[in-house]
């Protein structure tokens, strides 16, 4: 062996290699596969959970052909298929079917297919969809005839228009002038809309008046205790009040009242398939279109005002129909107000039990606790928002400020600020945990450096510590928000409803309502899918608000995330 | 040439003292001070005072207790769970920890340098005048009037004049840690305790520094850790020789490097051992 050092190394480097090998576990291959396909298999879960909401999320509101579908038995039926899948036939109805069918089915092994078709027409037939089973069928068409009716009550009608009378004008099927029948159809609408507007807005604050001045008699006779003078002072002016409004409502009435009768006099006629007559206001169909006859452009634009329905119109038909509104905005201001009521409560907690209090036994218990009702059923938070914010917090704060409308409860039930309180219990651990975590990151050095130029441990958390670990307690509040915002159970008992006549915002005094009732997208969805008359028409509809939900929460994440990182970039940097 | 102070113990238990003739007063005087990291002692009965204006070094091999040394002085080691300490420790005369110290305002009296740059996450400007705005100084004026002063001072201002306004993260590591010079001194603290400010700068900006020390010297009384024999023996007038948590030698630094009683003394300087 030459006397060279580099030499020397290399070959007693092999020779402990050969004494010492590296086996395929030391190398960690095969739990390089275990991760890869745990990562593999959870993003799979995650993108076909996304794609299936996505897919029929968007597809539901694209208008789809009207069959018309004429069977052995020489029926007719006329609907939008909406999906095939296997089943089985009973066997006595195989064995009455022709011996070709009959052989099918059995090379199949006993299964054949059937398609669901949409045929509407609730209002005649009673049901919305119908099975029909292939082998029934003999033959399909699609007449561009047929129209499709979206209408305000009993959902869709499939059929042919046969006449329309537009304010004493009446045409046939062959000479009905489309143009005139769309401006009217326009104008029938627009009318009706503010008919709406009229009944909902105006008549509502004229009888918010008229019970505010009730209720503000009411607070006099319960201060005064009886008929003194000045209780009927009081009541002689609410009179006098009540008077002039209920004038007001009147004269609003009327103007609702007038326009109805305009609307009446625009009617459309319409046959189903079958040959049955069904007479029809045109104010109360939502949209009409010839479904077999529509070129791409004209379909995406029924699309399109569909999912513009969606987002801005209220829901009708036991919120199988019409559209989210209140419940996008109830979902919204719900998390928003959980936000609010959350970063502070957690922040400071978080603060206290890392920075003040001394680092102990007691300490861990509580950091323990905290970390454990993560683990607490929602439900539970639910029972509790129930028991403690509405009944005994807003019971009392009844009997403090609002006597006068007791037996009614105000706050002692539940709605917005109860729901916001109670998921920001729930979510509250979140917040305290990575709080603390973005506290303990803050280098030591630099509080070190602010408490050596004298400030105080205060001034020092103030001025560095909060800073610094507000990207960090932003990340807690993200995922505080996406958690509350999801959650459904807890807040069945706290204040959303399936259908909430108020918005909790609106133009009245005091304009924000923390104590009504709300609307929320995910108990939509609950109420969509498992509640409805009819499950199969609120299923495009769960999917939809799922598909919405979840844009909204990650509308709001990306919010934050946005300003996470602007602050991550000013406070964090590079350092050298 | 040199006079004893106290009393020349050749034995390494206690410490050899030689002071330079007619110092003036001194700001800060130490007297068997001992402290405790929970059951372990880390300071051995240190004794030893620092003359007004000038220079001290605190030099010895790593984890003899320099930096602990440093932190008593404006009781930083407060922040530590489990410390004890005994003796006397005091700034002017007053005992730093009497009953009844304000610890605030007793900072607000030492600047304090770290090993590391620790600039804060805001502007060169918002981090200069920390120990201001914490006084709730909001006059622009007496704020720009420190900004430019204190940068002047820690030889920054021609670096950092055009952008007060940008991210102190921004600057260079050397730059920085002039950066938390500035922060120290805008406070026109009385005493300026620096812990190895130069240990992570390269020779440049290391000299610069000691400039700094050079012209900050008369107005402040400095103290510094240094890890570097040039060093302390370029900038410091007297240097204090640590060991295992004893104060083994302290003294002018001429004579403390030329020619130290101790033998210890004499291998550390020597760079025999360390
Ligand atoms: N927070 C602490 N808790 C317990 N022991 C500590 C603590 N800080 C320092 N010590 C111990 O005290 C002794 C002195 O440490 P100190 O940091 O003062 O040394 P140093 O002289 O500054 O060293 P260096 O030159 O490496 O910075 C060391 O033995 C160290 O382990
Ligand atoms: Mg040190």
């Amino acid at each position: 062996m030459p006397p060279d050092s580099g030499h020397t190394f290399t070959t007693s480097g092999a020779a402990r290699a050969t004494s010492r090998p590296t086996d395929l576990r030391a190398r960690g291959e095969p739990f390089l596969w275990g991760l890869g396909g745990a990562l593999a298999f959870g993003v799979m879960m995650v993108a076909g959970l996304l794609l299936l909401v996505l897919w029929n999320g968007f597809a539901t509101f694209y208008p789809r052909p009207i069959h018309v579908v004429t069977l052995v038995n020489g029926d007719v039926i006329a609907g939008e298929p909406t999906r095939t899948e296997d089943f089985r036939p009973p066997a006595t109805e195989v064995a009455a079917l022709p011996a070709a069918v009959r052989a099918g089915i059995e090379t199949n092994l006993g299964f054949a297919d059937r398609t669901l078709y949409r045929t509407g027409n609730f209002d005649l037939y009673g049901d919305d969809f119908r099975w029909i089973t292939d082998y029934a069928v003999a033959r399909v068409a699609t007449p561009p005839d047929l129209y499709l009716f979206e209408r305000l009550e009993w959902g869709a009608f499939i059929g042919r228009i046969k006449s329309v009378d537009l304010a004493g004008a009446t045409f046939y099927a062959g000479g009905i002038p489309l143009d005139r029948l769309v401006a009217a159809h326009d104008e029938a609408r627009r009318r009706w809309r503010q008919i709406r507007e009229i009944e909902h807005d105006e008549i509502g604050r004229v009888n918010q008046q008229i019970e505010s001045e009730r209720l503000a008699l009411r607070k006099v006779e319960l201060r005064s205790g009886g008929p003194a003078t000045d209780y009927a002072d009081a009541a002689r002016r609410t009179d006098a009040r009540v008077v002039t409004l209920t004038g007001e409502y009147e004269g609003l009435a009327a103007r609702a009242a007038a326009l109805k009768a305009e609307n009446a006099r625009y009617t459309i006629t319409l046959t189903e398939i079958g040959g049955r007559e069904k007479s029809q206001n045109l104010a109360d169909i939502v949209r009409f279109y010839p479904a077999n006859d529509l070129s791409v452009l004209a379909r995406l634009g029924v699309y399109f005002s569909r999912w513009g329905e969606f987002l801005t119109a209220e829901p009708r038909e036991a919120n199988t129909e019409g559209g989210v509104l209140p419940a996008i905005f109830g979902t919204f201001a719900m998390t928003l107000l959980m936000v609010v009521a959350v970063a502070p409560f957690g922040v400071m907690t978080a603060l206290y039990l890392r920075e003040y209090a001394r680092q102990g036994r007691l300490v861990s218990i509580v950091r323990i606790s905290v970390n454990n009702l993560a683990g607490v059923p929602s439900i539970v938070y639910g029972v509790f928002g129930l028991g403690f914010f509405a009944y005994i917090v807003g019971g009392t704060i009844d009997q403090v400020f609002f006597p006068e409308r007791l037996p009614n409860p105000t706050f002692g039930t539940g709605g917005l600020l109860w729901s916001a309180l109670t998921l920001a219990l729930l979510t509250v651990p979140v917040v305290i945990v990575a709080t603390e975590e973005a506290l303990a990151a803050v280098p030591r050095s630099m509080r070190e450096g602010s408490l050596a130029c004298g400030a105080s441990k205060w001034q020092t958390i103030h001025r560095i510590v909060l800073p610094r670990a507000m990207p960090g307690i932003m990340t807690g509040l993200i995922l505080a928000m996406a958690r509350g915002a999801g959650e459904v159970a807890p807040l069945m008992l706290v204040g959303v409803v399936k259908l909430a006549p108020e918005l909790p915002i609106d133009g009245i005094f005091p304009y924000i309502h923390f104590e009504r009732s709300f609307m929320h997208l995910g108990f939509h969805i609950y109420d969509v899918g498992f509640q409805s008359r009819n499950s199969e028409a609120g299923k495009p509809m769960v999917f939809v608000t799922t598909l919405l939900l979840i844009a909204l929460v990650a509308l709001m994440n990306a919010t934050a995330i946005v300003v996470r990182n602007r602050l991550k970039r000013k406070f964090v940097g590079g350092q050298f | 040439m040199a006079t004893v102070a106290r009393s020349i113990q050749p034995d390494e238990s206690g410490t050899v003292y030689h002071v330079r003739a007619g110092a003036e007063g001194t700001v800060i005087d130490v007297d068997g001070f001992n402290l405790f990291y929970g059951k372990k002692q880390a300071l051995f009965d240190i004794t030893f005072s620092v003359p007004r204006g000038l220079v001290c070094a605190l030099i010895g091999p790593s984890g003899c207790g320099k930096s602990t040394l440093l932190r008593c002085l404006n009781r930083m080691n407060d922040l530590i769970d489990d410390v004890t300490i005994n003796g006397d420790m005091r700034i002017e005369g007053h005992d730093l920890y009497g009953p009844g110290v304000d610890v605030i305002a007793l900072r607000k009296r030492m600047g304090m340098v770290f090993q590391k740059p620790n600039p804060f996450p805001m502007s060169i400007f918002e981090n200069v005048v920390y120990p201001l705005r914490i006084d709730g100084v909001r006059d622009r004026n007496v704020l720009e009037e420190t900004c430019e002063r204190a940068l002047k001072g820690a030889a920054l201002w021609d670096e950092a004049k055009d952008r007060l306004k940008e991210s102190a993260l921004g600057l260079s590591g050397g730059q920085q840690q002039r950066l938390c010079i500035a922060r120290a001194i805008a406070a026109d603290p009385e005493v300026l305790l620096m812990d190895e400010p130069c240990s992570a700068l390269d020779p440049i900006a290391t000299s610069k520094i000691e400039e700094l020390i050079d012209e900050l010297k008369g107005r402040y009384t400095i103290i510094i850790v240094t890890h570097n024999m040039q060093q302390a023996a370029r900038v410091s007038d007297n240097t204090a020789f640590m060991y295992l948590g004893r104060l083994i030698e302290f003294g002018e630094t001429e004579i403390l490097f030329t020619a130290p009683k101790v033998t210890k003394t004499l291998d550390y300087v020597t760079g025999r051992f360390g």
